[in-house]
């Protein structure tokens, strides 16, 4: 790696850094001022580790058949555990324990 | 198959007539080791995905849910958030300079990692004992639903292990790769795992921290 391209990529890594931090603050200042709204905590959440995984774990740099056979498997099942909120909403607003 | 997707590992070849000497072309394009820690971490997110679902599915469900955390705690896991992510960076530096071959550089950057992991953990641990000198537990709290407990201290928990697992992990890497009997390879493999127990920490504070605030 040449010396620019090594400090081009210290740049980047340094700014990936800052950027989670910030979005870190951000979210406690949106929590204490505006009250921590979940899609508000999450967006923010997701942006920080898309920033990880594509900067700091190098995604980014491997091949495409690489991202492709680990991205989508694990976004379907953690998607899939989305069908308990109807059985998490059943029990808040109906009798829970029936006799 | 064409002969273009076929390749000679030289190591393996090396050995002769009992090594298979031609082997196909790794799809990934990365060793094997690395692509077991990157399946090890996928496993790993859809484990602390059911966790933080079922605490979803625990919190939503309680009429009574308690909003415990006082500003300090949110300080304190802002700063445990800073540590964490510093230490992402730290890691970073001795995977360069173990490519570098720098190896008393990429020691130093590994065990400055363990460091901050070891610090962070001891955040953890005060944070826990607050709440447990203010009478939560496993199953009953003083405060509302009994399953916050049980919620909090079983996602920090898991969290914290993996931490700990991290620290105890990097140093030996640190240690071994010193000595000269690791290559630059295991480094890079436990900075992976390191900046994946970051990125589940990135999805703890605010979920469980951050939403149970106190107003």
């Amino acid at each position: 790696m040449s010396q620019t391209a090594k400090s081009n990529s210290m740049g980047s890594t340094y700014f990936i850094y800052g950027a989670i931090l910030a979005i870190a603050v951000v979210q406690v200042i949106i929590a204490m001022t505006m009250g921590p709204s979940l899609w508000r905590m999450l967006l923010l959440a997701v942006i920080q580790g898309y920033l990880a995984v594509m900067f700091f774990m190098h995604l980014r740099d491997e091949k495409a058949t690489l991202r492709l056979a680990l991205i989508p498997g694990t976004l379907f099942v953690l998607v899939m555990m989305n069908m308990i909120w109807a059985d998490s909403f059943r029990l808040a607003v109906m009798k829970p324990f029936a006799k | 198959m064409s002969q273009a997707n076929l390749a000679i590992e030289p190591g393996i070849a090396a050995h002769g007539a009992h090594a298979p000497g031609v082997m196909e072309e790794h799809p990934f394009a990365i060793p094997s080791s690395k692509l077991v820690m990157w399946l090890f971490i996928i496993s790993d997110a859809c484990t602390f995905g059911a966790v933080l679902f079922a605490y979803g599915y625990i919190r939503n469900s309680a009429a009574d849910w308690p909003r415990v955390f006082e500003q300090a705690s949110i300080w304190n896991s802002l700063l445990m958030t800073f540590i964490l992510v510093s230490t992402s960076l730290t890691v970073l530096f001795a995977v360069r300079a173990a490519q570098a071959e720098d190896r008393a550089g990429a020691f130093r950057w590994t065990m400055i990692t363990a460091a901050g992991g070891l610090l962070f953990t001891i955040l953890h641990l005060k944070e826990w004992l607050s709440l447990i000198h203010q009478g939560a537990s496993l199953l009953h709290n003083p405060w509302g639903s009994p399953m916050f407990g049980a919620a909090f201290f079983s996602i920090t928990g898991l969290h914290m292990a993996h931490v700990v697992g991290g620290v105890i992990a990097l140093t030996v890497v640190g240690l071994t790769y010193r000595a000269g009997r690791y290559s630059a390879r295991h480094i890079e493999i436990w900075a992976l795992y390191w900046h994946f127990v970051d990125l589940v920490w990135m999805f703890v504070v605010p979920l469980v921290y951050l939403l149970n605030m106190k107003r």
